[in-house]
């Protein structure tokens, strides 16, 4: 589960990534060819970054003919709502003393 | 192109039975934010570099990096928040209402992947949180 959170984390702190991802989630199934002309840089850097969105299992692909075609899988964010979830819990937490110290501010 | 898809935003909204100017005391006066978030050297100065410390436990130092983005007396506060190569941006929002003051706490953010305490770290994220609440949270 660790593992899977650092990947996910990884693989979207670079802004080319999450670029790819997001038009993905926007577009549907695309095409590596597609997806490179999108991203605006060298498809062997477009393939390098799939290979890492794989790893972390935000894409899937599937070949057809000559072609491959990727397909974004936003289950795999499930690990940041994880992260969300305890920093709310953090926070709800501050929430509490900081109006407590405000009753006491009264005093 | 765009980056909007991943960077999440967690919002807490309260409403408290006081004035902005008291909350904005103790949100901006580092031994009051002391006494309800960490200790701190805090300074409400624009581009102020400042560190919250927590007690260190082993993979974690402790420490969060922060620099203040914006202060406007009485109604907006905000700070960047780093820690475990996780860079975020915190920003409190206070609005008068009828009965005191409606408080709005947001944090967005990711972790960039030259941090070089991320690639360090030990421990991820949901270890770092779980021992922060505990440790700083008072909850052992």
């Amino acid at each position: 589960m660790q593992a899977a959170t650092d990947n996910v984390f990884r693989a979207l702190a670079d802004p080319t990534r999450r670029a790819i991802f997001e038009e993905l989630t926007r577009q549907g199934e695309q095409t590596v060819h597609a997806l490179t002309r999108y991203a605006g840089v060298s498809q062997p850097a477009v393939s390098k970054h799939l290979t890492v969105l794989k790893r972390a299992k935000l894409v899937r692909h599937r070949r057809e003919g000559r072609e491959t075609h990727y397909r974004a899988q936003p289950d795999a964010l499930a690990p940041m709502v994880d992260w969300l979830d305890h920093y709310g819990a953090f926070w709800r937490d501050r929430f509490d003393r900081l109006e407590n110290l405000l009753k006491r501010m009264d005093k | 192109m765009t980056d909007t898809v991943p960077t999440r935003t967690l919002v807490i909204e309260r409403e408290m039975p006081h004035p902005q100017e008291k909350i904005w005391r103790a949100l901006t006066e580092g031994h009051l934010i002391e006494e309800w978030l960490m200790t701190n050297d805090f300074q409400p100065v624009v581009g102020h570099r400042f560190t919250f410390r927590a007690t260190p436990v082993p993979g974690w130092s402790g420490i969060i990096e922060c620099e203040v983005k914006a202060v406007e007396p009485h109604s907006r506060l905000a700070y960047s928040w780093g820690t475990m190569g996780m860079e975020s941006v915190v920003t409190w929002t206070l609005t008068p209402t009828e009965g005191g003051t409606h408080i709005r706490m947001e944090q967005s953010g990711f972790p960039s992947e030259e941090s070089a305490s991320y690639k360090g770290a030990k421990y991820g994220w949901r270890n770092f949180i779980g021992k922060l609440e505990r440790v700083v949270g008072g909850l052992e």
